[in-house]
């Protein structure tokens, strides 16, 4: 129904606009960041905060990735190439790091951009760098993955 | 409709998104990220797609006095760069160049069943668990890190 081609520029467009359009939902309806860093780690507290706001809006996330998996299985990436060493690795430093620097690309990249938020842009910059850098590293230095 | 409806679909149309626009394929995020080889750039449309809608909605919706749903706007009010956010943002991106997961596209194929997002997931909720422990038992050393010690040490509600 939904193909999605490697150089489409259509599919992320549209992806985007939806992305953008939820983030103005959520601004419009709770004034609130759709930061989906801080929404999830501020579940992670003994007395978390805005629970109804945070488990609700990720499980429409959830359901969406349930959904995804039925009707459109070849957008979901079953298999892994990175291995399960360095992926355990990669999640623990963009947990350290999105709790860190308040954000990741959703809250610093979308929403935050779009208010010009200067803590953002710098935030955005910074993550986009060392994301390139590091899959230099990996591919070209190391010489895994190609 | 309900509050409660509301974000339920919000969240349904961001995971829709992310999973339309190639972000919840790691191997797609890790090209756009990889300049130097077989660049893909088709995934810099997902943020600029993003934010052409927000940037006009943000200045409709901040035109209200408050949200629907709420008696006022929570929006990050900061402006000062610090370490913090800097190194921070730095670790994050490492982390994404490794495994091409960001947390909204881990969480959505999370729930797709895909059990290196679920790894990822169990691990990022280790390392934001690991950071507020190692920042609650530093926080002379980063009085010393950060540029402007006595805004930073007040931390901004979390986003």
């Amino acid at each position: 129904m939904f193909q999605i081609q490697p150089f489409d520029p259509v599919a992320p467009l549209i992806g985007g606009a939806l992305i953008g359009l939820s983030a103005s939902l959520i601004l419009l309806t709770h004034g609130r960041v759709t930061g989906i860093s801080g929404i999830f780690g501020g579940l992670l507290h003994a007395q978390p905060t805005d629970t109804t706001f945070r488990g609700w809006f990720l499980a429409g996330l959830l359901v969406a990735g349930l959904i995804v998996r039925l009707g459109w299985p070849e957008l979901i990436s079953l298999g892994n190439s990175t291995g399960l060493g360095p992926t355990a690795l990669a999640g623990v430093l963009v947990g350290f790091g999105t709790s860190m620097g308040n954000g990741c690309t959703s809250g610093h990249g979308v929403c935050g951009l779009s208010r010009q938020s200067r803590r953002s842009l710098f935030a955005t910059l910074t993550f986009m760098a060392t994301g390139a850098a590091m899959v230099f590293l990996v591919r070209r230095v190391i010489g895994v993955g190609q | 409709m309900s509050a409660r409806l509301v974000l339920l679909l919000a969240g349904a149309m961001f995971g829709a998104g992310l999973a339309i626009s190639g972000m919840t394929l790691p191997e797609r995020v890790l090209g756009f990220l990889d300049i130097t080889g077989a660049w893909n750039p088709s995934l810099a449309l997902v943020m600029l797609g993003a934010i052409a809608v927000h940037v006009v909605l943000y200045r409709v919706v901040r035109k209200r006095r408050a949200p629907v749903f709420d008696d006022r706007f929570h929006i990050p009010t900061r402006r000062d760069l610090d370490a913090r956010l800097l190194i921070g943002a730095a670790i994050f991106g490492a982390g994404w160049g490794i495994a091409g997961f960001c947390p909204g596209p881990a969480l959505t194929s999370a729930a797709a069943g895909s059990f290196p997002a679920i790894l990822f997931v169990a691990a990022m909720t280790a390392g934001i668990l690991l950071e507020r422990a190692m920042t609650a038992n530093s926080s002379t050393l980063w009085e010393q890190l950060t540029w402007k010690s006595n805004r930073s040490t007040i931390r901004p509600p979390t986003r």
